[in-house]
């Protein structure tokens, strides 16, 4: 804890309060109700640990807040909406103000669900709310995932939150495809119907699983009440758990920050819980609901009435499920039908099963031991809480990168339709593009991205060596024209220089001193390779002595670059230059 | 097993960094020649740390922020009373909304943004913005610790006896693991009876019907169709007569319906291609069911001049003139095919139901 | 003004502009979008006058008799109904090498009431088809308890029924309000919003491009005047719950969060993340 300077005009502001609070403090040590409590509960030891914890400031850290305020967002306004809500799928006919539905024969829960839109005062702006605070969700969780990848923070010791954190966003995903489903309407119900498709694909226990779900034939009258409990209880309640293990870890392991100067790993520089981290995370909790709020007041989102009631023989043109699902709905449209054939008599649809059935749990399972996989090839055992700057490791960005570009691909392609009708385009071209691009997309963007990753390093390395470009043109008497370079100071160059460089890993001796082959090195044959992969291609961090050369030949007025420094492609005023003295 | 250990490094075969002597910890060669971390630059004072007006200001600022909060809740407290269900207002930007859920959605939005802007505000302006550091400590317990932990364990499994007495610890396993089980079996147990031949069954069959064919109705109009109602190109949604008891006994319907929906299409006898589909129709006029053969949806798209059938969530797509086969999109099997006849009083009806499970793929379907 | 200029590397500075950008041309847009046109059925006029027409502007593609050609169906049966609606929304003549004609602006329609008319006399004179509807069944069916003569239901369950029958029959192509969607190789059934009862009627009796026939048999001239009834109450009703998007389903609320909900609350953070003046 850094002491504060009393001599300064900030302080001098507030002496008085602090005064006010000094005085406070010693006429009345804890008394009130928060004495009794802590005389029961011993919460003062807790809470002045609490409260004294440091958050670093940086806008990517409340990505994860954007997530966790949502979901409370969600929490609160579902339990208004499970007031009227009826999770009944019995069939009655429509009576309430919504004029196009009158006589219908609809679903209960259909029916309430007008009724809250229509009937109940307020009801359709909290159903908007729910709605979009769970879209906000899921898009802030993703995004967070992403911070946390490109950034390494999912290094030791945070990585079970990082597979907690993988869980929490799968299940997201079916806490929402469930919610989506409990109105009833023809779009949410085409979505379990072809949700029954999906379980009917699983191989053997398919139609089991079908009827075990839908308790009978599709679609019955035990699916909605169903997915009600599962929507309101049990993911909930896991979801809920699973979040609160993932915050207490953050405090424990304390947040990560990104390099900077002061900052080292074995510090946390930022600002207090209290009073600022109240302020600035109690303050974004009503920001992010208010502008959800301010999103549900202007913004329709799933307009069921406009729907109608779920029936199995119309259906919608653009029939998508909400965008979270898209990359699965996606796959789906991707896969080719030749993967479903008949053997032995049974028939296998793969067609069907890769998209809807493995995809998820495959994707997650890849996502959540990645962290265990890149620890391995590096070999690094220790604890990170300097968090990288992404161009730092190229490989793992070009990863991260080549895995967005896929599940992009993916969640296009779940709109391929309204992409035609909208850029007057043939959805079968789209469809067949996208079929490529699945393939061809994610090699190249890691390509591009590593590329990428390793010019920005190396414009970080000549600016180091070579100062800041500062826009001013200089003309010698000998009409040569030179772009001043101004130093950086020692605190804009620590960012660009503290990094490490880890160089691949190589197998010391193939052989043991008898010439034995070695056992080991069999075994880590493999991770040489991988670790080959990563860390082949990189680009050093400066050094004090590279700068005291650069300054060297600077002062003579010849500028030496290193031939990577000149493939980094600096500003072209410079290359003009060399150009110039070439001749 | 300490994690902080690096790989054995001493052994032959070992992985070592390049250039490196073998050993880990000294991954960075160059360890001796790197920066200095500066340290924390200098605190730069803000507007309001030094001038006391600049204080006074932001103070007024988020005292005017909470105001406009507590305005905003008033209007909206005023608006729930107030406005009307029916009312409707041009709003500029979203045409003609409705009163209620606008003015609602924006005092309530504003109140909770407010109270964020002037708390963020707040602290941005008047609270100490000097950053603090917190030292870290490495996070597993020490050596000694671990051990007391390891001794607490097997002191209590001494004093349980839980090794010197076998028969308690393989009867605690037994009955811990048996008491899962009335669990496992409320999940198998309403598994079954699943009846699969269901999926394969559908209104169309005859039995339904005492044996006799079954009338096309129109969909949702539930009257039967006469064959001279359906002129080339034309297209027909319709459900079976035996809906009609369905509907009456008012159970199952919509399951019924999940299987039975089926689509009539009137096309020129000559652009079918294949024999059995011609035959399986009258003049020109084919059914197929609507249900697709990839997850479910139903296909209903008809291209008048193409022939094709387009699913619309999927996008598969059936070669009318091909008997439903699949020419494009994930689905692999063509949409079955319902024979349809025409009876004395020339309405058509289907005589012998489907010949195949409709709908999509099961493990069983070509059992 | 030196004001704005230094601020011009203010973050926000790109957001703003950005905002600015998109509320100029979003209301340009909106002020050059189409609008809804009145078109009145006018009665026939001579079948000669109509042949003239027909001769001098449709007969390149479909034939001098209108037997058709390699660049044109032929028109013999077709009825008046079907060039009522071609020519009548500006889908004939062909405007150009489209994959499927489209309905134009009302300025853009090269005849008046009053042509279309003859020619479709005309053509109507070769063979018999579907005729231009009776008024009797493109007046919309206006929302109210009442019930109007000869009917069984009242006009809010017309309606209603209206809309179960084009969930069933439309809405797998038109989408569930009207808003259109995409067919096979660049095909699209396009948007109902804006279209004249007389046209959708017509569209639904002639069978227009892809569109299959539904005709008199099918659904009842009753159950179509319902059904544009039901397109209309959904036209006209008032947006419930604010922005519709389109009226395109979840992606358009998809992009929507991740386009502005999220910049918006990014923008917050980064805010909330800066240190103050």
């Amino acid at each position: 804890m850094s002491t504060i300077n009393a001599d300064r005009p900030a302080d001098a502001l507030r002496a008085g309060d602090r005064q006010a609070d000094q005085e406070r403090a010693e006429s009345k040590p804890l008394g009130g109700i928060a004495g009794w409590l802590d005389d029961r509960t011993g919460a003062a030891k807790g809470m002045s640990f609490v409260l004294k914890k440091v958050f670093p400031d940086h806008w990517s850290f409340m990505l994860g807040e954007i997530a966790m305020y949502s979901m409370i967002i969600c929490l609160l306004t579902g339990a208004f909406l499970t007031f009227w809500f009826v999770p009944s799928a019995s069939p009655v006919v429509y009576d309430g103000s919504y004029i196009p539905l009158q006589g219908v024969t609809v679903s209960d829960a259909y029916r309430s669900t007008l009724d809250i839109s229509f009937d109940i005062r307020g009801g359709l702006l909290i159903r908007q709310i729910h709605h979009w605070a769970a879209l906000v969700f899921c898009v802030a969780i993703l995004v967070h995932m992403g911070r946390v990848f490109f950034t390494g923070a999912f290094r030791k010791p945070r990585e079970i939150n990082w597979v907690i954190g993988s869980i929490l966003s799968m299940l997201a995903i079916v806490e929402g495809f469930a919610g989506y489903s409990l109105p009833d309407d023809l779009l949410s119900g085409t979505g379990l119907r072809a949700a029954e498709g999906f379980m009917r694909s699983i191989p053997i226990i398919g139609s089991y699983v079908s009827y075990f779900v839908f308790g009978g034939a599709f679609p019955g009258e035990a699916i909605i009440p169903r997915l009600y409990a599962v929507h309101v209880l049990l993911l909930p309640a896991i979801l809920v758990g699973l979040f609160t293990a993932h915050i207490l870890l953050v405090f424990l392991h304390k947040h990560t920050q990104y390099p900077g100067p002061g900052k080292t790993n074995n510090n946390v520089v930022g600002f207090p819980m209290m009073p600022v981290y109240i302020a600035k995370a109690g303050g974004f909790f009503f920001i992010v609901f208010g502008v959800i709020a301010l999103i549900s007041a202007l913004v329709t989102i799933n307009p069921i009435w406009g729907y109608g009631p779920y029936d199995p023989s119309p259906v919608t043109a653009g029939s998508q499920p909400d965008w979270y699902m898209g990359f699965a709905d996606g796959a789906l449209r991707l896969l080719p039908g030749f993967l479903e054939f008949t053997a032995f008599g049974y028939t296998f649809s793969f067609n069907v099963m890769i998209g809807a059935i493995l995809l998820i749990p495959i994707m997650y399972t890849l996502i959540g031991v990645y962290p265990f996989f890149e620890a391995w090839v590096t070999g690094d055992k220790r604890e990170h809480h300097l968090l990288d700057r992404p161009r730092n490791n190229p490989t793992r960005t070009g990863i991260g990168v080549a895995a967005m570009t896929f599940y992009i691909v993916l969640f296009f392609a779940s709109g391929n339709d309204l992409m035609a009708i909208k850029l007057h385009l043939s959805i079968n071209d789209l469809t067949r593009l996208f079929q490529l691009l699945i393939f061809v997309g994610p090699p190249l963007a890691f390509w591009i991205t590593k590329r990428i990753c390793l010019s920005l390093q190396r414009a970080d390395r000549q600016k180091v060596l070579h100062g800041r470009e500062t826009g001013v043109i200089w003309r010698y008497p000998d009409g040569r024209f030179e772009e001043i370079h101004a130093p950086l100071t020692p605190q804009e160059r620590w960012v660009l220089v503290q990094h490490e460089s880890p160089e691949p890993l190589v197998i010391t001796a193939e052989t043991d001193a008898n010439g034995v082959e070695s056992p080991i090195a069999r075994k880590e044959r493999l991770r040489a390779k991988l670790s080959h992969f990563y860390f082949k291609d990189r680009v050093a961090p400066p050094t004090p002595s590279e700068l005291e050369a650069a300054h060297h030949h600077g002062d003579h007025g010849v500028e030496t670059h290193e031939p990577e420094a000149i493939e980094a492609g600096g500003a072209p005023a410079r290359e003009t230059i060399k150009a110039d003295r070439q001749n | 097993m300490n994690d902080n250990e690096t790989t054995a490094h001493g052994e032959s075969g070992a992985l070592a960094p390049a250039g490196g002597d073998g050993a880990l910890e000294t991954r960075s060669t160059t360890e001796l020649d790197r920066f200095e971390n500066p340290g924390l630059p200098p605190h730069v004072h803000r507007a309001a740390d030094d001038d006391p007006k600049a204080a006074k200001r932001a103070e007024k600022q988020v005292a005017t922020l909470f105001g406009l909060s507590m305005l905003s809740t008033l209007v909206f407290l005023v608006g729930y009373f107030a406005i009307h269900d029916d009312w409707v207002f041009f709003f500029p930007g979203l045409g003609q909304a409705k009163t209620l859920n606008v003015v609602l959605g924006l005092s309530l939005g504003f109140a909770l943004f407010f109270i964020g802007i002037g708390a963020v505000h707040w602290a941005k302006t008047l609270m100490s913005d000097e950053e603090v550091v917190e030292e870290r400590h490495p996070l597993g317990s020490s050596e000694v610790e671990r051990a007391k932990a390891v001794k607490v364990v097997t002191d209590g499994g001494e004093s349980a006896q839980i090794n010197r007495r076998p028969l308690l610890k393989y009867s605690l396993g037994g009955a811990l693991g048996l008491f899962a089980l009335p669990f496992v079996l409320q999940v198998a147990g309403s598994l079954g009876p699943g009846n699969v031949e269901e999926l394969k069954e559908t209104l169309w069959d005859p039995k339904y019907n005492d044996g006799k064919p079954i009338r096309l109705f129109r969909d949702p109009e539930r009257t039967p169709i006469k064959l001279s109602d359906v002129t080339l190109g034309s297209v027909f949604h319709v459900m079976p007569e035996t809906m009609e008891k369905v509907y009456e006994e008012g159970k199952h319907v919509l399951e019924q319906k999940a299987k039975a929906a089926v689509i009539l299409i009137r096309l020129n006898p000559d652009d079918i291609k294949v024999q059995k589909a011609k035959d399986w129709g009258v003049d020109g006029t084919v059914a197929y069911s609507k249900i697709c053969t990839h997850v479910g949806c139903a296909v209903g798209l008809y291209e008048q001049q193409t022939h094709h059938l387009l699913c619309p969530c999927h996008q598969s797509t059936f070669d009318l003139t091909e008997d439903c086969a699949v020419i494009f999109g994930p689905a692999k099997r063509a949409l079955p095919q319902l024979k349809i006849t025409v009876d004395d009083e020339g309405y058509l009806v289907a005589p012998q139901g489907f010949k195949e499970p409709v709908g999509p793929s099961f493990w069983e379907r070509a059992r | 003004m030196n004001a704005l200029a230094a601020r011009r590397r203010h973050p926000a500075a790109i957001a703003l502009l950005i905002l600015v950008g998109l509320l100029v041309t979003g209301g340009a847009y909106a002020f050059l979008a189409p609008k809804e046109a009145n078109a009145s059925a006018v009665s026939a006029d001579t079948v000669a006058e109509g042949k003239n027409l027909f001769l001098a502007n449709c007969a390149s593609c479909h034939g001098t008799n209108a037997q058709g050609t390699a660049s044109g169906p032929s028109l013999v049966g077709v009825g008046a109904a079907a060039v009522d609606f071609q020519v009548g929304t500006g889908r004939m003549p062909l405007a150009g090498p489209n994959i499927q004609a489209q309905r134009q602006d009302v300025d853009k329609i090269k005849f008046d009431d009053q042509q279309i008319s003859s020619m479709a006399a005309y053509v109507a004179s070769l063979g018999a088809g579907p005729s231009v509807p009776d008024s009797q069944y493109t007046t919309v069916i206006q929302p109210g308890d009442q019930k109007e003569a000869g009917q069984d239901l009242t006009n809010n369950q017309r309606i209603a029924r209206g809309g179960e029958i084009f969930r069933v029959n439309c809405a797998m192509c038109h989408n569930f309000a009207g808003a259109g969607g995409a067919l096979t190789r660049g095909k699209y059934a396009p948007s109902l919003t804006g279209v004249t009862p007389k046209h959708m009627y017509e569209a639904m009796v002639s069978g227009p491009q892809s569109m299959p026939v539904f005709n008199d048999q099918n659904i009842s001239p009753e159950s179509k005047q319902e059904v544009i009834s039901y397109l209309k109450a959904v036209d006209n009703q008032t947006n419930v719950g604010g922005l519709t998007l389109g009226n395109l389903g979840p992606v358009s609320e998809g992009m929507f969060v991740w386009l502005f909900g999220l910049t918006l609350l990014i923008g917050c953070a980064v805010w909330l993340g800066k240190k103050a003046a």
